[in-house]
């Protein structure tokens, strides 16, 4: 189904199923364990072997020699596979990294070897046993020192930056000016469940049950990486215990245990250990950010530019952090730029919001300055600059903008006025008050997504698709779009997702599962509806499907009449004309967040948050609330704790385990609001949806630092805000 | 985790005799710090005695007043004892703001005392670290050094106990027991337990080998104010950065014990002396010798800090 016009009224509409806030359809899998997550699916193929991944020790230069002789004779070992006797391995077009490294070492813990066994712990204990000489060569790990040695790389795109009108010129004349340099570190994506995968070989044909986000990237990464038919792949992944972003792709669980399985002659199965998570897969990397925003008197912004450098390795690319700048505030005179140093350090790649949550992290807090600057509430400040339409491109509007409305809306909840707008002001016994605001924006991505839906005799709906559920909710989304598509109540669908087998569809990412992914199975269904008022002879035009009964006029069918013995089955994808190029699509947050910081050691503790999201029709109020919350307390972890510790000698993340890499527990987190908009957004897709799974980071992080400010008087702007940066601006005990 | 042989202990003193006649022998009590360094082959014992079966889990009043506690009461059961809570608040409350309640449950009183520094360096075993292997080097000296030690440390390293419990026993002056090889017992005054790092950061105590620690016992109460402040970067389920335990008297005086500076709990009799003069006084004589890196120099204002805010709470 092609989709170029915006949506009219269809049978979505009627919000019967889509819309209410259901549990989650897998909810009794999960609370009961009986959810077949990838490293447990012991089930699957009988035999399985044992895994275990040896990472590089250095953090570039090569291996000189690799002694597997006492790991050999280890007992329960049955092969070892590394480089040497890998065969020629091809790479993913979503690798920066080789997967299997050696002799060359680009990044530490990239893998050099994986140690198969009968069990687990033979493997672990021979693994321990691989010797392995390096030669060590020198690396740049350290962003800052790199920034200003960025040369514009073969392939640079010069149309990553942006400029309108005379950004120096103006920001020159502006009477009010800010130019500040943030800067936030690399951050791993931590989920709980690490990249797992079970691989058996059948003749030449691969089976793979994983925790992937992307199933169609994933298998052709797989078979590319493999040097095999992409035919001859199969991967299946229905649970995902987190994602964030580090599982969009394929790893080394995926491709040494495929190695792994064909060395064994059998089935193997692999986890990266957590202490490899940090430097063996992706994170999101550190930024330098300089942002300059000039405004008149009455606050009124005249030119903003935002300047943004991260590293990476060779070959890898930037993380995007200005893209907000380019939408989110109205102003004549603009400028971004992106800039990539090569670093020596893991692989860095997108995480949750990769892009706005970094940038607005910087950008947020740079309103607020602005705002102190010109003696203006920041609320006001940000309304004041608020735009209907793409500020480089003034003839196109947002299809829906209502960031005014989020601000209004969450002020009034939130209480703001009861704020003091001098920092520093009030205290409660040992606490430092404050309360903070930040805008954040994120985009409406819009890709094509493909699901095959089967109706049998008994009436039951059953939706297949390789989309991906990680923890978000698209199973149930996706039976409440066919419930409310064939008039059947959810407990007559069933979803089947995360097998390449099925039609490809958006995955998980970019928060552009859920619009996308529901619409190519409204697409499905729409095509099932066709089928099925045509095998009862009805007209399609006419025809309603409701409480399991198709009626036309005056008759009356059941879909399992239709269907009959033989059943009925349509295919169909979602796919998209130009509407996202007439029209900007985003989704608006404003984040509220009450501190209070200890007036003696510095400790901030978050008192209250709330969010107002306009993101759309909101599919299903509660796992969206589950979304936004989620992303709420990762915020929160971004703003206070969460840093991969660089060590800029050794080149490698220190702190790589959930010991050292912080992140927010239940104690740090009181109670979340959250309140969406009604918005619905029929220029988006047939489901007039739009995504919220990344929507709840974007400003969070700012809003905490604007909160700590307002509590304190300093003004943090590297992240985390640990208490160290605060001691010294907090008064005298 | 290399291949072990195990066997369970019957007696103490039989216990003691077997560490010493076995080579690469070590006790295991709650497991939660060795089986996870063994898993990573940061320890690699070849045989494993487990006291768990010996009955040293119970905490008794001694004839002095004080309290015997078992080297095998769990943090939780010490935490919640009545005497404990009632005469000893600060080690109730120092054993709370550790680890979580799972972890709790498991831990004993002796490995609790044992349990390894939180180094990061020390938890890579590609990374050179004195500790881990003597002589190998110290990665921690000139890297990430923001949790490690600010004062007492070496150039052979700079790493601090991460227990919250010896923080409080330091302050309250306990005693631990033990019985050698031979079956002769001791009683270790905790001020002389711990080791500072020196040449050899690996020798963390000055237990002999294959000595077992029975039961750590604790003077008749002193009565005052016991508050534990930890201060870490999440409100829980982390290790101090740094963390102040303090007994405070009517009259001001009392005892001061820091944790997340040292090799060991930090404590400075001189400088208690200063406590009626206030938080300034005490820190400038506890951390006169202070050496730390860039990285944790704000140790020493949050000390301060954080015990001013201990003493003005003892005061209201
Ligand atoms: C995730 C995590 C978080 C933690 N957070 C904290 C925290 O915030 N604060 C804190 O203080 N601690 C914390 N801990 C550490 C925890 O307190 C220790 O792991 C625990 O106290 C160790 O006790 P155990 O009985 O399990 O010791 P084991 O692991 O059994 O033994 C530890 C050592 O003691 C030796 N040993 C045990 N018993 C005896 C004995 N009777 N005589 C001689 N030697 C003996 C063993 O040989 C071993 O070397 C944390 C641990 C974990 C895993
Ligand atoms: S500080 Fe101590 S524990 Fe850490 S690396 Fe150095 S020697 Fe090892």
């Amino acid at each position: 189904m092609r989709f170029d016009t915006p949506a009219t009224t269809n049978p979505i509409d009627q919000l019967r199923i889509v819309g209410q806030p259901v549990d989650r359809i897998d909810g009794p899998l999960k609370t009961t364990g009986t959810a077949p997550y990838a490293y447990e699916r012991h089930d699957v193929v009988p035999n399985q072997a044992y895994g275990y991944v040896v990472g590089s020790a250095i953090a570039k230069g090569r291996i000189a020699s690799i002694d597997l002789t006492a790991a050999r004779a280890a007992p329960g070992v049955l092969a070892i596979v590394t480089a040497d006797n890998a065969g020629k391995l091809g790479k993913g077009r979503f690798n920066t990294a080789k997967l299997l490294g050696g002799p060359d070492i680009e990044h530490y813990h990239q893998a050099i070897a994986i140690v198969i066994a009968e069990m687990f712990e033979q493997a672990r204990a021979a693994a321990q046993l691989v010797r392995v000489d390096y030669v060590r060569t020198d690396g740049m790990f350290d962003l800052a020192a790199a920034k200003d040695s960025w040369k514009p790389a073969a392939g640079f795109d010069a149309t990553a930056d942006s400029g309108v009108g005379d950004f120096a010129g103006a920001f020159a004349a502006a009477p009010i000016q800010l130019d500040a340099s943030y800067t936030t570190p690399d951050h791993s994506h931590a989920m709980m469940e690490p990249h797992a995968s079970i691989a058996a070989w059948e003749g030449d044909r691969l089976t793979l049950w994983t925790s992937n986000q992307m199933i169609n990237w994933t298998t052709d990464d797989l078979a590319q990486t493999l040097g095999i038919a992409r035919e001859k792949v199969r991967l299946v992944s229905p649970f995902i215990g987190g994602g964030f972003g580090g599982k969009l792709f394929l790893r080394a669980d995926a491709v040494l245990a495929a190695l792994g399985a064909r060395a064994a002659g059998r089935p193997v199965k692999v986890a990266l250990t957590r202490p490899l998570i940090a430097n063996n897969t992706t994170h999101r990397p550190a930024t330098i950010q300089r942002i300059r925003i000039g405004a008149t008197r009455d606050g009124k912004i005249t030119a903003i530019g935002h300047e943004s450098w991260s590293g990476d390795l060779p070959g890898g690319g930037p993380e995007n952090a200005v893209q907000q700048t380019r939408l989110l505030y109205a102003g004549a005179n603009r400028m971004t730029a992106t800039r990539l140093a090569t670093l020596d350090l893991p692989e860095g790649n997108a995480m949750r919001a990769p892009g706005e949550a970094p940038g607005l992290m910087a950008l947020e807090i740079a309103m607020d300055e602005m705002a102190e600057k010109l003696e203006i509430d920041p609320i006001e400040f940000r309304v004041l600059n608020d735009t209907q339409v793409d500020p480089e491109n003034p003839s196109r509007p947002f299809s829906q903008r209502q960031l005014v409305e989020c601000l209004r809306t969450g002020a009034e909840r939130f209480g703001w006025k009861t704020r003091n707008a001098k920092p520093g002001r009030l205290r409660e016994g040992r606490w430092l008050i404050g309360m903070g605001v930040a805008a954040g924006l994120r985009n409406n991505l819009l890709t094509t997504s493909a699901a095959r839906v089967r109706l049998d005799h008994r009436g039951v709906v059953t939706v297949e698709t390789d989309m991906t559920d990680i923890g978000t909710g698209s199973y149930t989304i996706i039976a409440q779009t066919a419930a409310e598509m064939m008039g059947v109540p959810l407990d007559k669908v069933v979803v089947r997702l995360g097998d390449s087998s099925f039609p490809a569809s958006a995955g998980s990412g970019g928060q552009w599962g859920a619009n996308n992914s529901t619409a190519g199975v409204y697409a499905a269904c729409i095509k099932l509806r066709e089928a099925v008022a045509q095998k009862l002879g009805f007209n399609s035009a006419d025809t309603i499907f409701a409480e399991g009964q198709v009626r036309s006029g005056n008759r009356t069918g059941s879909l399992a009449e239709a269907a009959g013995d033989a059943g009925l089955v349509a295919e169909d994808a979602i796919e998209y004309g130009d509407l996202g190029k007439q029209y900007q699509q985003s989704t608006f947050v404003a984040h509220f967040v009450e501190v209070g910081v200890d007036v003696a050691t510095g400790e901030t503790h978050i008192r209250r948050m709330l969010a107002v999201c306009a993101a759309g029709r909101i599919l299903n109020p509660k796992s969206a609330r589950s979304q936004i919350i989620g992303a709420m307390t990762m915020g929160v972890g971004a703003a206070l704790m969460e840093e991969l510790a660089v060590d800029k000698r050794r080149g490698f993340f220190v702190n790589h385990d959930l010991a050292g890499y912080e992140v927010p527990v239940h104690a740090d987190i009181p109670h979340q609001e959250v309140i969406f908009l009604d918005e619905t957004d029929p220029i988006s897709s047939p489901m007039k949806a739009k995504g919220v799974g990344e929507l709840g980071l974007c400003g969070v992080g700012a809003a905490v630092a604007n909160a700590i400010h307002n509590a304190t008087g300093v003004r943090v702007r590297d992240y985390p805000i640990t208490l160290d940066k605060l001691l010294s601006g907090l008064p005298e005990v | 985790m290399k291949p072990f042989t195990y066997e369970r202990a019957h007696s103490p003193a039989e216990a003691a005799a077997a560490a010493a006649r076995t080579e690469g022998a070590k006790f295991i009590a709650g497991g939660t710090n060795l089986l996870d360094l063994m898993k990573l082959e940061i320890e690699t014992p070849m045989h494993l005695i487990d006291v768990n079966g010996l009955a040293l889990d119970t905490i008794e009043t001694t004839p002095e007043g004080g309290l015997r506690i078992g080297a095998l009461v769990r943090n939780t059961a010490l935490a919640a004892d009545e005497r404990v809570r009632r005469d000893y608040g600060l080690l109730s409350r120092a054993l709370l703001a550790g680890a979580s309640g799972q972890l709790r449950n498991k831990a004993t009183t002796a490995g609790n005392l044992l349990q390894r520094t939180r180094c990061p360096y020390f938890y890579d075993t590609n990374q050179p670290c004195n500790k881990r292997q003597p002589g190998s080097g110290c990665a921690a000296i000139g890297g990430f050094s923001r949790p490690l030690a600010v004062i007492g440390a070496s150039d052979a390293c700079i790493a601090t106990h991460p227990s919250d419990m010896a923080v409080a026993m330091r302050a309250l002056d306990a005693t631990v027991e033990t019985v050698r090889s031979d079956g002769t017992t001791r009683g270790i005054a905790i001020a002389d337990f711990h080791r500072l790092p020196g040449d050899t950061p690996d020798i963390e105590t000055t237990l002999v080998p294959g000595e077992l620690i029975t039961a750590v016992t604790l003077p008749k109460p002193v009565g005052g104010k016991h508050i534990y402040r930890k201060v870490r970067d999440r409100a829980s389920y982390a290790f101090a950065l740094v963390s102040v335990g303090a007994i405070v008297q009517r009259d001001g005086t009392g005892r001061v014990a820091l944790g997340g500076v040292a090799h060991r709990p930090w404590r400075v009799e001189a400088a208690e002396a200063e406590m009626p003069r206030g938080a300034k006084a005490v820190t400038g004589r506890l951390l006169a010798e202070a050496r730390p890196t860039q990285e944790n120099a704000f140790k020493l204002p949050l000390v301060e800090r954080t015990l001013g805010a201990v003493l003005a709470e003892a005061k209201g």
